[in-house]
């Protein structure tokens, strides 16, 4: 099983630990075995250990440190944002976020509406079984 | 990123007197965890360069130096004068950060940890950012690599704050990257 991810100038990254957490960077350069130097639009530029990184399957073209405005424009080249939100990884932690944020009252909600989903596909199977019996 | 040891600049002269009205004004560049030491370690060295001590001197300005492209990345090479148990011995040592502050706090740590000798023991000779063309050290230089590319080769698996940290799990990490 061969490595798929690699450590490299223009891989997207995922902060796991810290005060950047849950935010996507991109590795701009590599300071030593354990840290790299990591940008994104929304940050000044800094070292973070490889530790507190995720390696993502998006990567994007840049030179080594870009200006901020040539990484920008070669994130959206690459789409980074929506192929990170249409990406499985990406779905499921915004529909955590989501989960996260629900007040008492949309917790209720979802509790209707999943009884409501269980009475139709319950309605829907009593009907195939009788078909079926028929 | 909050270092141990920070950077400051001291200037200091002897006190004026009836034979020297304007002594010699000496600046110093040295690393030091505050202020306090700093003084300190500036009427230190300069004790064994000139014949001037604090009681007959005064201290004109202590500034902290902090780093001016902290974005960057650098390779610093260290000189340094540090004493092991059997006598004191001089070392050229680099390397790669974005700070000079980080490049020598990853130097107390590692004289440390693979010579043992503590942080007093360690007298800072000279800094420079050394170009990538003359840097020494293979271990610097492994870097100098503009499509760099290597697999992270095994993940560290925990919680995204202390908080959350438990004693007991219920299956085994899968340490796959």
């Amino acid at each position: 099983m061969p490595f798929k991810r690699y450590v490299e100038i223009g891989r997207v990254a995922l902060v796991n630990y810290g005060k950047d957490y849950g935010k996507l960077v991109v590795i701009v350069d590599v300071i030593d075995q354990n840290r790299a130097l990591v940008d994104s639009p929304e940050m000044v530029r800094s070292q973070i250990n490889f530790k507190r990184l995720t390696l993502t399957d998006i990567t994007i073209d840049i030179k080594r440190t870009p200006k901020k405005k040539e990484l920008i424009k070669a994130m959206e080249a690459a789409d980074v944002k929506n192929k990170w939100e249409n990406s499985s990884w990406g779905r499921k932690l915004i529909v955590k976020k989501r989960r996260e944020a629900l007040t008492d009252f949309d917790r209720f909600k979802l509790m209707l509406a999943k009884i409501k989903k269980a009475s139709l596909v319950r309605e829907e199977l009593a009907k195939l079984k009788k078909a079926a019996k028929a | 990123m909050s270092y141990k040891f920070h950077q400051y600049q001291v200037v200091g002269r002897g006190l004026p007197s009836e034979t020297d009205e304007h002594p010699k004004i000496y600046r110093m560049k040295l690393w030091a965890t505050n202020e306090v030491r700093a003084k300190s370690k500036f009427w230190y060295f300069l004790r064994k360069l000139k014949k001037v001590k604090k009681s007959n001197g005064q201290m004109l300005a202590i500034n902290e130096i902090f780093e001016k492209n902290p974005t960057t990345i650098k390779n610093y090479g260290i000189w340094l004068r540090y004493q092991s148990r059997t006598g004191y011995h001089n070392m050229y040592k680099e390397y790669r950060d974005t700070t000079l502050n980080g490049g020598i706090e990853q130097m107390y740590t590692e004289m440390g940890s693979r010579h043992r000798v503590r942080n007093h023991c360690i007298q800072i000779i000279k800094t420079a950012t050394i170009p990538a063309k003359l840097c020494k050290r293979e271990s610097t230089k492994q870097f100098h690599n503009s499509k760099i590319k290597f697999p992270l080769v095994s993940k560290k698996v925990r919680p995204p704050s202390r908080k959350l940290k438990t004693t007991y799990k219920a299956s085994k990490p899968n340490l796959f990257v």
